[in-house]
């Protein structure tokens, strides 16, 4: 099979080395945040992997970063990447042109709970850029929406101009069948929308809390006073999934970087379920 | 190859010290570059031999937390030394490691791949050793991924172990079960053995490759009493070990003293220099430096062993992870003793003592355990709990 051959050529054979991809079109999402949409340059048609992995991208002669992977699970045709300028490497990639060419690793890292939340009500809940990360299982649930219950997303972010992928944003919100909610830290006067933290939508969301699962993806703290909200709600821990962040080398597990606790989150995560992870998440310095 | 293997014991050999390099010249001849105990620098050090008088012949070692000392003796002994500064992770997991270089040209580039590892023969591989290099096969060979680079040179390696006829200042690998006596992963085991005016070893063979190289020396079966003197030599070591470490409940009394006191005691000593990282022969984690030619059409991506003890190492955007001393070195323990078990099935420390010898302020493994256990996991603010992931 086709789909299978990038995997195990990146994996299995040396996991460090990486495939070749040529940038096929780049689209700003807002002042500091791009998305980049690649094309194997090795003759790949399609890029397999599942929502909430990751890959490493390597930028000619700069370094190399892990990025998740923000396009649709159902169309690997083209390999998806959203990112913020927060680094030499992002800084590098936002200067590339259509065209260029830059090295991937992966896919790496465990996967949002898609398959096993059939027939469940869902919640997504995101933080800035976490919501890049989360839109895979978002593409692929909507496209199976009929096996799901409510689907509810909320989304905070600093400010209205750091709203991510507003027109998929306002497209989904045209839908009756997902509910979003949007809400920023700060705003002026133009905005009507929500203001303050993410975690104040959660109380009023329509979703059944005895039959939910949750996703939640944005800063530590963000999805650490999240699993609480949804767990005064009733949520069960096990059914909160969070997607961690830590400094990543090699993203299989030999540099040791992205040690937490006893995992490392390349190889052991970045998705986990909540509760395996809530006691070390009180603790400062892990 | 010396992979574990269910090779059958054969019955003990004999093997004089006069045909020792006898037996270098056969690895030689093989093929492998020999990688023997050599001194240089007021150290014993592992290093490429050619001929047994490169040996440490007479020298032996005093080492205490914080000291390393050679020193001379009378004896004949070639093997008297105990750890070394250097372990066998320097060839197996090299200090740095060119892992592929690119090309650029006509607006793409082109990533090459070439490793070309030295088939190495290692004399003196101590048990302690011997159990480091396993776990070190867990993490490269054994877990999701495999690393080629190690396995290249792992698949290759000739091991001859020695066992120890004297424990060091600062062993204890009694406590952690990995010694003084190779027990296998070996291809040739040797216990030398100097008494009434003679010189020898007594050979344990564990491979088929060693079986061919013994084929190809002078050897006889060894007698009764030469398999109990090399036995007597080791029941003494066992009974000498300079340090211990309880072990029972280890693993469950750190995971609850994260928020023992000790950790901001021994962050007042710790200067978190990383000697401990470097010196462990099992401590694995790199990072990775991109470098690229000055006209910019060649890069090269470089793996170089990194320490959890650098502000670097946990950082990420907005800052480290892992900021204070006090949880770098807790993170160091804890992986090594604890965290370790659950992600390898194995503890991450051998006993061989090298992080308490080369402490330049002679923190000691073994004291802050006992210092962490005496606390009794007790915790030093809020009693959070932590279960295994």
């Amino acid at each position: 099979m086709v789909e299978n051959l990038l995997t195990e050529k990146l994996t299995a054979a040396d996991p460090m080395l990486p495939g070749l991809f040529r940038i096929h079109r780049i689209l700003k999402e807002s002042y500091d945040t791009f998305t980049v949409e690649l094309v194997s340059l090795e003759g790949y048609q399609t890029f397999p992997f599942e929502a909430g992995q990751f890959n490493m991208l390597y930028v000619y002669g700069v370094g190399e970063i892990p990025v998740s992977i923000s396009g649709d699970p159902l169309h690997p045709e083209t390999l998806v990447h959203t990112t913020r300028v927060v680094g030499t490497v992002t800084r590098a990639m936002r200067e590339l042109k259509i065209g260029d060419v830059i090295g991937v690793r992966g896919p790496f890292g465990s996967a949002w709970p898609v398959q096993a939340a059939k027939g469940n009500d869902l919640v997504f809940v995101a933080g800035g850029i976490g919501l890049a990360p989360l839109r895979p299982a978002l593409y692929q649930i909507l496209a199976q929406r009929d096996r799901y219950g409510k689907i509810v997303l909320l989304y905070g972010c600093r400010s209205p101009e750091d709203i991510l992928f507003r027109k998929e944003l306002e497209k989904w919100r045209a839908r009756f069948d997902l509910e979003i909610y949007v809400t920023v830290d700060y705003a002026n006067t133009r905005w009507h929308g929500n203001v303050g933290v993410v975690t104040k939508l959660i109380p009023k969301a329509p979703f059944d809390p005895l039959n939910t699962i949750a996703m939640v993806c944005g800063p530590e703290v963000m999805m650490r006073f999240t699993a609480i909200e949804l767990q005064k709600r009733g949520v069960n821990p096990d059914n909160i999934y969070i997607s961690m962040e830590r400094n990543m080398k090699c993203a299989v597990g030999f540099c040791g970087h992205c040690q937490f606790g006893p995992t490392f989150i390349c190889k052991n995560g970045p998705v986990y379920p909540y509760s395996q992870m809530q006691n070390w998440l009180t603790m400062w310095e892990i | 190859m010396a992979l574990p293997s269910s090779f059958p014991v054969s019955p003990p050999l004999i093997f004089e010290r006069k045909d020792l390099q006898k037996l270098l010249e056969v690895l030689n001849a093989q093929g492998y570059r020999v990688i023997g105990p050599t001194v240089r620098d007021g150290a014993v050090i592992y290093d490429e031999v050619q001929s047994d008088h490169e040996f440490p012949v007479g020298w032996t070692d005093s080492q205490s937390a914080g000291t390393y000392r050679l020193e001379k003796s009378d004896s004949k002994a070639l093997f008297a030394y105990t750890a070394s500064p250097q372990s066998w992770k320097r060839f197996l997991h090299p200090p740095a490691l060119t892992l592929w270089e690119a090309h650029r040209s006509n607006g793409t580039f082109q990533i090459t791949a070439e490793d070309a590892s030295p088939r190495y023969a290692f004399v003196g591989v101590r048990a302690c050793e011997l159990q480091a290099i396993a776990i070190q096969d867990k993490v490269f060979l054994y877990s999701e991924f495999m690393d080629p680079h190690y396995k290249a040179r792992r698949e290759n390696t000739f091991i001859v172990a020695v066992n120890c006829g004297r424990a060091g200042g600062t062993c204890f690998c009694v406590s952690m079960n990995t010694g003084p006596k190779a027990s296998s992963g070996f291809d040739l085991a040797l216990t030398e053995i100097l008494e009434d005016e003679r010189h020898y070893f007594v050979v344990e063979i564990g491979s088929e490759a060693g079986a061919e190289i013994m084929r190809e020396l002078p050897h006889r079966p060894a007698g009764e009493g030469e398999i109990e003197a090399a036995e007597r030599i080791l029941a003494q070591t066992a009974a000498s070990m300079g340090r211990e470490l309880k072990t029972d409940d280890l693993k469950e009394l750190l995971y609850r003293s994260y928020e023992s006191p000790r950790w901001d005691d021994v962050a007042r000593r710790c200067l978190t220099c990383g000697n401990c990282t470097l010196v462990c022969p099992t401590c694995f984690c790199t990072t990775v430096e991109d470098v690229t030619d000055l006209t910019g059409e060649q890069a090269q991506r470089v793996r170089k062993w990194d320490s959890c003890f650098t502000m670097d190492f946990s950082y990420i955007h907005g800052g480290s992870v892992r900021y204070s001393t006090k949880s770098r070195y807790r993170q160091w323990l804890t992986h090594k003793l604890a965290t370790w078990i659950d992600q390898f099935g194995t503890s991450g420390c051998v006993g061989c003592g090298r992080c308490i010898t080369w402490c330049p302020v002679g923190i000691d493994i073994t004291e802050e355990v006992q210092a962490v256990r005496a606390g009794g996991g007790k915790t030093s603010k809020k009693g959070a709990k932590h279960e295994n992931v």
